[in-house]
């Protein structure tokens, strides 16, 4: 069964990389921003797995950004891979040691100190020249592999980067669900004195999930700067993590697959509803979260596993 | 025969209340040990300082001559002192089945975290583990039934299932029996007690039916406000006259709600 | 010196606002376990009533002492309609649920109100500059004290006496009480929760309503000014402790002060230190300054 997914999952995967040559360009760069951001959604969905939703995730997002930013900006490298391995190693650290406070709280209290923490790499940026305040900056391209592209060549190599990242992340977050720290996020969401009992701590358990979640955000963040050549700091703003929530919501907790697509469809209803409904979209949002909440709590990812379910066959 | 448990002047108060009060006692391996009390006596409290669910506000607990007091719950756990609970913390929507998995899986990898996010939940000694307990505790039939929804008395033979993974040498069982018919308390209590002979197990259990303490104890500690007030075996520590008056005969719950209402004022 | 006695006078000034917003979302939590986004859309809904109504009304040159009563009538207006709609409209659809789910519809609901002021009062920005200048300056120590925030002071000071006093010597309070204490005993006991929280919630609306009303003078009134007041607030009753008025109050004056310092110290650092603060208490608090973390009973 799990071969048979993981199967499914790289036939994808290769489908929508070859599909990629014959997108229009404003279709590409829409799917390479989602692809970016589907990236952060998949570490939401490790937490809120285990009952957990961050308000703050706009921390790490931001700060994998702005390590490129800065990067290209202040030194000479310019390769892709190590701008978001740096990215990587730096937001995995910061959640290391936001992890340390963060993962002894639950509900609420996670969800809105999450949003403080955010919130004070947001004060920083907005207030410090050197980082662009209130602007930002522009992000220098990067090279891949030491060659600088340009037009629709960039453009799609660009976006085959960011598909082979999210390809990665796919195979590491599916090998940690079917973990023993990785299953038991049902345990950790509803009786954490149990397991406690069993010997083993929750708080660490917790905390794994936070550096996991909080390095995917780095890395969607660090391809999103690549992808808009541009940071902001309403990157780390808690408006971007609501977002990002949103979407975590809509997709559900229950596959991988869900991240992407909910994050696709997000950046597509976005787009549209920007340019049709002007002044709605945040009426569009809450509403459809509202009724994602009421009828359908599973998430989009639940439909299919119901739809499953109906036909008679076995989800894994 | 050496003492496994040791404890000496345990004490807990919650700000004016003391829920235990110099408690000292020795407990020999494998002894069986009957907990009795009324509502509000201090039992769980004794279970919790013992488990390191609450720390305790004076004395020490000795567990095979090393010192446990004031030590994290999840490491009482893996030194061997497991519990069950007075309402049974299992994982509701998962089976009985993921209960007992999960279960098993942790306890093998808790030594380490990084390890347990790569290894694979099933493995086949941890399946075999799991089978083991299912059938110790007669589970089977309910298999792929989610926890929630399983009968009172089935659900807490899951807790003591669960809690008896990783062979922990001393158990302590929070009135193992609450909720369940009278016609099939010594049942359940029956199975539970087998499978502890059977292991070697030294357990202390909480009960408030003194036909099964008579009958499954061999020591029984008689609690009353915070203080162990009578304590040997069950023929004569039932047969205390104190015993008899305070704790054969009391007042049922409802003591409590009230006592908030009166300290809002609300009633006269 | 002056710059000490500055910070002062701001930090209790900014305080004071701070009180007025925080103490309805802690009311709220308090009662009903619900950290409510919405406070924010309240707060927004509050300030844009009172820019628009009291700047109407102080233009059509009434009485002034009418044009503050008006600002607390908005406050009622908007916290009622809002409060009751959100309440009975939408929470009591999601009561039982996760925390958190709780905490994502009223987000939802945060969200759509957002659009719903902007379509109601476009994207320009409202100021309501009358009350200052009714209000006056006054000279203290060598400092230009504005009378407004003078007036702003008193209010809250009464307010959280007023707050406290009634939780403890009205029926409405002692049974609040009793329903923080413990929803399902309350419940035995008869009283009527599901009323309990509908007024709990209005009442929350109203202070949040009120908060907005009375800043509005100090501020431009435009979209996004519930998105900073949320975060704000809830570092001020994180700090205090949730569901507890001392908390509020030591909360609103530990981030007053310490906001008004940096301003004054160094400006760079304003947003950081209020959280910065919020940090550091919880490493040492883990539930804020007023809050115990109790073990549950098992
Ligand atoms: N976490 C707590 N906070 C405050 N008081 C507590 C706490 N836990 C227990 N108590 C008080 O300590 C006393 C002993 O409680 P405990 O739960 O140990 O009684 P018990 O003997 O297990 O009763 P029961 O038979 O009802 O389970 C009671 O008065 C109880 O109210
Ligand atoms: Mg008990």
């Amino acid at each position: 069964m799990t071969w048979r997914n993981t199967l499914v999952g790289a036939l994808a995967f290769a489908v929508v990389a070859s599909a990629a040559v014959v997108l229009p360009a404003w279709l590409m760069s829409l799917a390479t921003i989602a692809l970016a951001n589907a990236l952060v959604v998949l570490g939401l969905i490790i937490l809120w797995r285990a009952g957990l939703v961050p308000f703050g995730q706009a921390l790490f997002y931001a700060t994998g950004a702005y390590t490129v930013a800065l990067l290209g900006r202040f030194t000479d490298l310019r390769d892709a891979v190590l701008f978001v391995i740096a990215a990587a190693l730096l937001s995995g650290i910061l959640a290391y040691l936001v992890g340390l406070l963060l993962a002894r709280y639950r509900d609420i209290f996670f969800a809105m100190l999450s949003l403080a923490m955010s919130m004070i790499l947001y004060g920083v940026l907005v207030k410090t020249e050197t980082l662009g305040s209130t602007d930002g900056f522009h992000v220098e391209s990067a090279t891949f592999f030491g060659s600088a592209l340009h037009g629709r060549t960039a453009e799609l190599v660009l976006f085959w980067f960011v598909l082979a990242w999210c390809a990665l992340a796919a195979l590491v977050v599916s090998v940690y669900f079917r973990s023993v720290a990785g299953s038991l996020a049902v345990p950790v969401r509803e009786r954490e004195i149990r397991l406690e009992f069993l010997g083993i701590s929750v708080n660490r358990l917790i905390h794994l999930k936070l550096i996991i979640a909080g390095t995917l955000a780095g890395i969607g963040g660090a391809l999103a700067a690549l992808a808009v050549e541009h940071v902001d700091p309403t990157m780390a703003y808690w408006t971007t993590s609501g977002g990002f929530v949103f979407v975590t919501i809509l997709a559900g907790a229950g596959s991988i697959a869900a991240a992407f697509i909910g994050s696709f469809l997000f950046e597509l209803v976005r787009s549209v509803a920007v340019d049709l409904m002007p002044g709605t979209w945040q009426i569009i949002l809450g509403t459809v979260l509202l009724l994602t909440i009421l009828f359908l709590p599973g998430g989009l990812g639940s439909v299919v596993t119901v739809g499953r379910r109906r036909l008679g066959i076995k989800t894994p | 025969m050496s003492a496994i448990l040791s404890v000496r002047g345990l004490e807990k108060t919650f700000g004016s209340v003391v829920a235990a009060r110099d408690i000292t006692l020795d407990v020999p391996r494998q002894q069986s040990i009957g907990i009795i009390g009324a509502n509000g006596a201090g039992k769980t409290t004794f279970v919790n300082m013992i488990t390191g669910y609450l720390r305790p506000s004076k004395g020490s607990i000795l567990f095979e001559d090393r010192d446990i007091t004031g030590l994290p719950s999840r490491a009482i756990t893996r030194l061997g002192i497991a519990r069950s609970f007075q309402v049974a913390q299992v994982f509701p929507s998962l089976t009985v089945d993921e209960n007992v998995a999960a279960a098993v899986a942790v306890a093998r990898t808790r030594a380490s975290l990084l390890m347990s996010a790569i290894t694979p939940l099933a493995s086949a000694p941890a399946t075999a583990e799991a089978e083991e307990l299912m059938t110790l505790f007669q589970l089977g039939d309910y298999r792929n039934a989610r926890a929630a929804t399983l009968p009172q008395g089935v659900r807490k033979l899951l807790d003591i299932a669960m809690a008896l993974v990783g062979a922990p040498r001393v158990l302590l069982l929070d009135e193992p029996t609450s909720g369940i018919s009278i016609e099939e308390k010594f049942a359940v209590m029956e199975l539970i007690m087998t499978a502890l002979a059977s292991r070697r197990t030294t357990v202390l259990f909480v009960e408030h039916d003194m036909e099964i303490v008579a009958r499954y104890a061999e020591r029984v500690l008689a609690f009353h406000d915070g203080t162990v007030i009578a304590d040997g075996p069950p023929t004569q520590a039932l047969a205390d006259p104190t015993v008899q008056t305070l704790i054969c005969g009391t007042a049922p719950l409802g003591v409590a709600a009230g006592e908030v209402l009166h300290a809002q004022g609300l009633r006269s | 010196m002056l710059t000490a006695f500055a910070i002062l006078t701001d930090g209790l000034v900014y305080a004071a606002y701070l009180f007025v917003v925080a103490i309805g979302l802690s009311l709220i939590f308090g009662v009903m376990k619900i950290l409510n986004v919405t406070h924010g859309s309240f707060y927004a809904f509050g300030a844009y009533g009172a820019a628009i109504a009291v700047g109407a009304y102080f233009n059509a040159d009434y009485a002034a002492a009418g044009g503050f009563l008006l600002m607390g009538v908005v406050a009622i207006v908007v916290g009622l309609v809002l409060g009751l709609l959100i309440e009975r409209g939408l929470l009591r659809v999601v009561y039982g649920r996760d925390e958190v789910v709780v905490v994502l519809v009223t987000y939802s609901a945060f969200l759509i109100l957002e659009d719903v002021l902007r379509l109601l009062w476009g994207t320009e920005s409202y100021a309501l500059y009358q009350p200052l200048a009714i209000g006056g300056n006054v000279m203290v120590g060598g400092l230009v004290l504005s009378g407004y925030d003078i007036g702003l002071v008193v209010f809250a000071i009464v307010l959280a006496f007023a707050a406290s006093y009634a939780l403890r010597h009205t029926r409405y309070g002692r049974l609040l009480t009793v329903v923080i204490f413990d929803r399902e005993l309350a419940a035995a006991f008869g009283i009527n929760v599901s009323v309990m929280y509908t007024v709990t919630f209005v009442l929350g609306a109203i202070l949040g309503a009120l908060g907005g009303a009375v800043m509005a003078p100090k501020i431009a009134v435009t979209l996004g000014i519930g998105v900073e007041v949320i975060v704000l607030a809830f570092a001020v009753v994180i700090i205090g402790g949730l569901g507890s008025i001392e908390g509020a109050l030591i909360g609103a004056l530990i981030v007053g002060t310490c906001r008004a310092a940096a301003v004054h110290l160094v400006p760079q650092l304003e947003l950081f230190v209020i959280y910065a603060v919020m940090a550091l208490v919880l490493v040492f608090r883990p539930y804020g300054l007023f809050t115990r973390a109790q073990p549950r009973k098992i």
